[in-house]
């Protein structure tokens, strides 16, 4: 396949099945490897999209600066498409993430301003936030509330699973900002009666919830919980687990909230052979598993990688 | 009967600290009054006229119950019952 960029050539990625992880021959799982893309993340559906429609809006001129509160994939995807068109990009994170994420974000030229560990990425967004008020001029693109980060997946990760996969019964992805979710669940309902949209939100340590008022919580604005049929809370030991598992079975070295999701996925496959139905259930592959290894989360024993991703973000 | 309900760091000081307290009722919302009679305040804390309150989400046996009925979705012994602050989280 040949494309004249590299941005040309985000998306179409492979879909693959999971015989040996799967429960039975009649409740398949397959694959959506997000990894498979420009800098490697599902997010660079949702970057792309969301500059391009920014530029689209006459928001940006060359040499505009680029703000934005994310942890990591978003701030990579981001920083690539602003290297790429002209812009200046600066991420907020937490400073408890891992060191791949933000080597990969200053090697793409972005400027971080670290938030505090505890309150997590919560602070992170009300820091970015403050900031984008006192600059006016920076663009705050917002992927919590952007409504072209879900539309990325109604217009192409939707499609492509549907053209992949037309007996599809289950799409199960991670929830984070409800992007992938709330676009590719949007698409996949309006063309799949009765398919069940399943989130799978990672349920982290104390640390990272806190003691901020339970009152100042946060939803992403794209959050609408009718898109979904499921949502499960899955913790760092059942993704890990399934993270390890998809490298020892299936050869896929994925990330840890892809252990998430394969978590939930592999609930609602033994749910349909329990009820003797067929199944077709995509999970999607957000990242692979390069960006977590100095979280330790590979190596040792399960119980010493989850002692080690305790307080750390990892989804 | 005993239904095992996990707090959140920062409702702890209305169970004395606990992590995790039980209690038992045939739904969710039985289930909440049953602590808060034990605890009080914490049922206001969780519930208002409403519902569930919107930056508190409650998982029963790790499934959001806003998708399994809600307060009034059934519990039973041996269930296990989460309660977490809405957080943006996460690494993206």
């Amino acid at each position: 396949m040949r494309y004249d960029s590299l941005l040309d050539s985000l998306g179409k990625t492979p879909l693959v099945g999971l015989p040996r992880i799967s429960p039975d021959p009649t409740a398949r799982l397959w694959a959506k490897l997000e990894d498979r893309n420009p800098t490697g993340s599902v997010k660079d559906r949702a970057a792309f999209y969301m500059v391009a429609q920014a530029e689209k809006d006459g928001l940006l001129r060359p040499g505009s600066t680029l703000l934005e509160p994310t942890s990591g994939n978003t701030g990579i995807s981001l920083a690539m498409v602003a290297k790429l068109r002209g812009y200046q990009m600066i991420c907020v994170m937490p400073e408890n993430t891992s060191a791949e994420r933000r080597q990969l974000l200053e090697m793409y030229g972005a400027e971080i301003i670290f938030s505090p560990a505890a309150g997590g990425s919560n602070e992170a967004v009300r820091v970015a936030k403050g900031l984008a008020a006192e600059h006016p001029d920076w663009v705050m693109l917002y992927q919590y509330g952007n409504e072209a980060n879900a539309l990325a997946h109604y217009e192409t990760t939707g499609p492509e699973i549907l053209a992949d996969l037309p007996s599809i019964t289950h799409f199960v992805a991670g929830l984070g900002t409800t992007g992938t979710l709330m676009g590719t669940g949007r698409y996949l309902r309006e063309h799949v009666p009765g398919v069940q949209i399943v989130a799978a939100e990672p349920r982290y340590g104390e640390l990272v919830y806190g003691l901020r008022n339970i009152d100042e919580g946060f939803v992403p604005e794209l959050y609408d919980a009718s898109v979904l049929t499921s949502r499960f809370s899955v913790t760092s030991t059942d993704a890990l687990r399934r993270a390890r598992e998809l490298l020892d079975r299936e050869g896929l070295f994925a990330g840890i909230s892809s252990g998430a999701a394969l978590h939930a996925a592999l609930a609602m496959a033994d749910k349909a052979v329990a009820a003797g139905q067929e199944a077709d259930v995509v999970v999607v592959i957000a990242d692979g598993g390069w960006r977590y290894l100095s979280t330790g989360a590979y190596t040792g024993t399960l119980e010493e990688a989850e002692a080690r991703l305790e307080g750390q973000l990892w989804a | 009967m005993a239904i095992e309900v996990r707090i959140p760091t920062i409702l702890r000081n209305y169970t004395g600290g606990a992590k995790s307290v039980e209690g038992s009722g045939d739904t969710l919302a039985d289930l909440i009054a049953d602590v808060d009679s034990r605890h009080s305040g914490l049922q206001e804390r969780l519930v208002d006229a409403a519902g569930l309150r919107r930056f508190v989400n409650v998982y029963l046996n790790d499934e959001d119950v806003r998708f399994i009925g809600g307060l009034g979705a059934p519990v039973k012994d041996g269930d296990t019952v989460t309660v977490l602050p809405a957080v943006a989280g996460g690494a993206r």
